[in-house]
């Protein structure tokens, strides 16, 4: 069953990162960027099942990491809104600048 | 329950990509929120309810909630945005690229598959276990995250107040903010739930030394009660007074942490070294005003700016030109 939620984990974290690279709007990448850091916890989590006993050291980091992740999204947002305000437009598009 | 699990992955794999594929912002957002509490079923498969906790709380509900207070800042024809504008992400470089980071990541799958099955995981259970007496709780997740490696839980309380700070720093937001009720039945429902979300952050909080709980999943719930009066049309005048007050509940977490391990220090014990009687004691201190203060920070990140003091005047400065 852990090796199943591994593969599960990379499979995630590769349409994640694809859709981190490929996708232009900036609130899109954010919401990739949340779903590539809970396919990394997803690995810590389930090498942590793997260990025997379980090991509750990555649940720590884990917790941790969600709370980062928090903040990072939080101040992603508040940057986003300000780069609308500015520019009225939710992309890095370089030809936007003027 | 192999069939469980496979059904999991599957509805995982397809949320991810309504959520990075669908044209509707509105939409995404939602199968966002879905994902994280799927994620939160399969922290559960994992024996990781300290994990399935906080992620149902923070990952999947704070998040959504600051995701959809930023689209509803922004104006409704943004919310619908074609995926790839102005046919980029297509034609042979887009494919070939892509393709190539595809094939890798199959390759690294592969990869997982064969070696992982022999892979020896040691782990920390065991010498965690033997030491999880001295630490004055009994949840060994809390005993890491308090105890054992506190430096790494003090530096992210003072990440999370930094988010607030660059938040704050980046304009006011007219207080008390007018909201919009949608239905009369939302207020009645909060009325009737805020107590219940009081007691269940409290017990959390609580629960934190002996079960899964504590400080985190806490504060999530008290964060998330105060949007719900927020939302529900609830408005506090903040006199200024009441502002620095504000203030030093949002520092206090990092405060009592920081003035805990600087007078352990002072006692000769090390910083944040507890001496194995005061442990405990000491562990919920920390924890009941980290936990009071995450709630405050991340109600504060949902509101996302400073409140401003002089509602009177007609130009909000965030919408200066610049």
């Amino acid at each position: 069953m852990t090796g199943y939620y591994l593969i599960l984990a990379v499979v995630i974290l590769a349409m994640a990162f694809h859709g981190l690279m490929v996708r232009a709007n900036l609130l899109r990448k954010l919401m990739a960027l949340n779903i590539f850091t809970s396919a990394v916890f997803l690995f810590l989590v389930t090498l942590a099942r793997m260990a025997e006993p379980l090991d509750p050291i990555p649940h720590a980091m884990v917790l941790t990491g969600i709370v980062v992740t928090v903040s990072t999204t939080a101040v992603g947002l508040a940057l986003l809104v300000r780069l609308y305000r500015r520019s009225g437009s939710l992309t890095l598009d370089s030809s936007n600048d003027d | 329950m192999a069939v469980f699990d496979l059904i999991l992955g599957l509805l995982l794999v397809i949320l991810v990509r309504k959520c990075l594929s669908i044209t509707d912002m509105f939409g995404a957002v939602i199968s966002f929120m879905a994902f994280g509490l799927l994620m939160a079923v399969a922290w559960v498969r994992l024996e990781a309810p300290d994990i399935a906790l906080a992620e149902a709380a923070i990952g999947s509900g704070l998040t959504g909630a600051l995701l959809f207070s930023t689209l509803g800042r922004l104006p409704h024809s943004e919310t619908r945005q074609p995926l790839v504008p102005r046919g980029s992400g297509s034609g042979p470089g887009y494919w070939l690229v892509t393709g190539f980071w595809w094939a890798a990541a199959m390759v690294l799958i592969a990869t997982f598959v064969f070696s992982f099955q022999e892979l020896q995981t040691p782990g920390l259970g065991g010498p965690l276990q033997e030491r999880l007496a001295e630490s004055g709780v009994l949840n060994p997740v809390t005993a890491v995250l308090l105890n054992f490696r506190s430096l790494d839980t003090l530096m992210e309380i003072a990440v999370l107040l930094a988010a607030v700070v660059v938040a704050w720093s980046m304009g006011y937001v007219d207080w008390p903010a007018r909201q919009t009720i949608p239905s009369p039945l939302l207020p009645g429902v909060v009325r009737l739930l805020t107590p219940v979300f009081l007691l269940v952050a409290f017990s959390l909080l609580w629960r934190g030394s002996h079960a899964p709980g504590g400080a985190f999943p806490g504060g999530a719930v008290l964060a998330a009660s105060g949007i719900l009066l927020l939302l529900s049309g609830m408005t506090v005048q903040i006199s200024p007074r009441g502002m620095s007050w504000l203030r030093w509940v949002l520092s206090a977490g990092l405060l009592v942490f920081v003035l805990a391990g600087v007078s352990l220090m002072a006692a000769g014990f090390g910083f944040l070294v507890y001496p194995e009687q005061w442990a405990g004691n000491l562990i919920l201190l920390i924890e009941a005003s980290a936990g009071v203060s995450i709630g405050a920070m991340l109600l504060a990140l949902y509101v996302g700016g400073e409140p401003d003091m002089a509602p009177s005047q007609p130009n909000n400065p965030v919408s200066r030109p610049q």
